[in-house]
């Protein structure tokens, strides 16, 4: 099954831990594992846009869609056997620790 | 009951959670598994008076349930691969040999990525068979809010991928914790009224297939021994007005001895001590007590300790000090109460507490404004009444209860 992670910023982050697993280690064990296919790093909020079509008219605003506290930092496309591997990989990324990490599987019928 | 009505009814609970696993092991279809396992209950009402009790009641429910199954699925057409994978194997299974399978169904209905109300639906529905309409009475939802919640669970079991599977070694005693907190939610749901009692039965069963599907987990033993302790005082917790009484009130004759003697032979084999096992520790010093006076409460208080080490919870802290009263005086109960009423503030249980104490300390006017306080604060009618019962003993007045 394939998932989106949305990596995401917490207001309530875990104090910083030096002998935490680094992003490349977690990327490359993704990648030899043959779980994760792609991700990145996304600029923060305030270079965000969101557009909108109402009545026929373009409308095209600053900021993210949504207004909150937290904002998504990144994402990772995996592809797991179940949740509870995807939950496994996802629970090593640092920003499980120092932010938070939503799971989305990608809607697939018959898939 | 007719012997027929008995043996479908036995059946039902030994078997049914055995034959909707097995099901979903093979379909992978929640909802299919459970349909095609009530159509094989009900041909067993409509045969079974005919044909007779089957030589192996198990074996003919699990091949029905099958047949079924494939019918449902033919009817469908879409779901080859299930069907090829359900008519492969034909030969009638006993039920006894597929245990593992009902341990993967508990898991998957205790996922931790379930809602919390959802998983004890499933649980009940799908492991334990109770009608979804029993279920939501229990949880005081209407049939149609907990028939969604439990589409929507099942949905999210196919959606999200959860597995159907025991969970591997590291992940397993958070897991099992989880599935514990479930069957104990159920078990307080049912319990708490008399006419609920059947959903806690399936609790107390289900912690039995738990611990004898997995004999090493002292938590299993735990929480199946404590479920069994509170349930051995099922009958003597109410008076004949149908009013709650404390432990100090019960007719101690009236506990069941067999729950309490299974609940001692399942602790004793229990190795850890963690919260539940504590937990039961203290009920059968309770339970082995013949009043509230004899009552060993200096075991009962270091029990306290042990478990505020693990899982400091405020009605701990309220429960330790309501010993530390009765072991040292109600003086000593109520200046620890005065140390925590800050923390526990609005916490209905501490001015019932305090009240308690109060009463044993000969302070009658101060008990019986405490009594007050505490009716203000209690949320269900059951206990306010409890609450209400007491001042009226010690001879204060009570509002109407309709006001």
């Amino acid at each position: 099954m394939e998932y989106l992670l949305f990596i995401a910023t917490d207001t309530e982050p875990e104090p910083f831990d030096p002998d935490i697993t680094p992003i490349e280690d977690w990327v490359a064990e993704g990648e030899r594992r043959g779980i994760r296919k792609q991700g990145d790093r996304l600029r923060p909020p305030e270079d965000a846009t969101t557009v909108r079509i109402r009545k026929g008219e373009l409308l095209i605003t600053d900021g993210p869609f949504t207004e909150s506290k937290e904002w998504i930092a990144g994402y990772d496309l995996i592809e797991c056997a179940d949740l509870d591997e995807a939950i496994d990989y996802a629970s090593r990324h640092p920003m499980a620790r120092f932010g938070r990490i939503e799971i989305r599987p990608i809607d697939r019928e018959d898939g | 009951m007719t012997d027929v009505a008995e043996a479908i009814a036995a059946a039902h609970r030994s078997d049914w959670g055995k034959i909707v696993a097995g099901l979903i092991r093979r379909t992978g279809d929640w909802m299919l598994a459970e349909d095609a396992t009530q159509d094989a209950f009900t041909a067993a009402v409509a045969r079974w008076p005919i044909d007779g009790i089957p030589d192996r009641p198990a074996a003919w429910l699990t091949t029905t349930a099958r047949n079924r199954a494939i019918d449902r699925l033919r009817a469908a057409t879409r779901q080859r691969s299930a069907m090829q994978e359900l008519t492969m194997d034909l030969t009638p299974t006993e039920p006894d040999e597929i245990d593992d399978d009902r341990l993967r169904l508990i898991f998957t209905c205790c996922h931790p990525a379930l809602p919390l109300p959802a998983r004890v639906a499933l649980t009940l529905r799908t492991v334990a068979g109770l009608p979804v309409a029993e279920i939501a009475k229990a949880f005081l939802v209407s049939e149609t809010t907990m028939a969604q919640r439990l589409v929507r669970a099942r949905g999210k079991i196919d959606h999200a991928g959860i597995p159907y599977r025991v969970p591997s070694p590291d992940a397993l005693g958070e897991r099992l914790h989880g599935v514990l907190a479930v069957l104990y939610l159920a078990f307080n749901a049912g319990y708490s009224d008399v006419a609920y009692i059947d959903v806690a039965e399936t609790a107390i069963s289900l912690a039995e297939a738990v611990v004898e599907l997995m004999p090493l987990e002292s938590e299993a033993r735990g929480l199946l021994a404590l479920m069994l302790i509170q349930s051995s005082r099922r009958i003597a917790r109410f008076n004949s007005a149908g009013e709650m009484l404390t432990l100090e009130e019960q007719d101690r004759s009236l506990w069941d001895r067999t729950d309490i003697g299974r609940a001692r032979l399942i602790l004793a084999a229990a190795r850890g001590r963690g919260p539940y096992v504590v937990q039961a520790l203290i009920a059968q010093c309770h339970a082995s007590a013949e009043s509230a006076a004899s009552t060993d409460w200096s075991r009962i208080v270091e029990l306290y300790d042990e478990l505020l080490a693990v899982s400091p919870t405020p009605i701990i802290t309220l429960n330790r000090a309501i010993g530390v009263g009765m072991r040292d005086g109600p003086e000593a109960g109520l200046a620890i109460l005065a140390d925590v009423s800050v923390q526990l503030d609005g916490f209905h249980l501490v001015p019932a507490a305090q009240a308690d104490l109060l009463r044993r300390a000969g302070r009658i006017p101060e008990a019986i404004a405490r009594y007050h306080d505490a009716i203000a604060l209690t949320p269900t009618e059951t206990e306010r009444a409890q609450l209400r019962r007491r001042v009226r003993d010690l001879g204060g007045s009570t509002p109407d209860p309709d006001c």
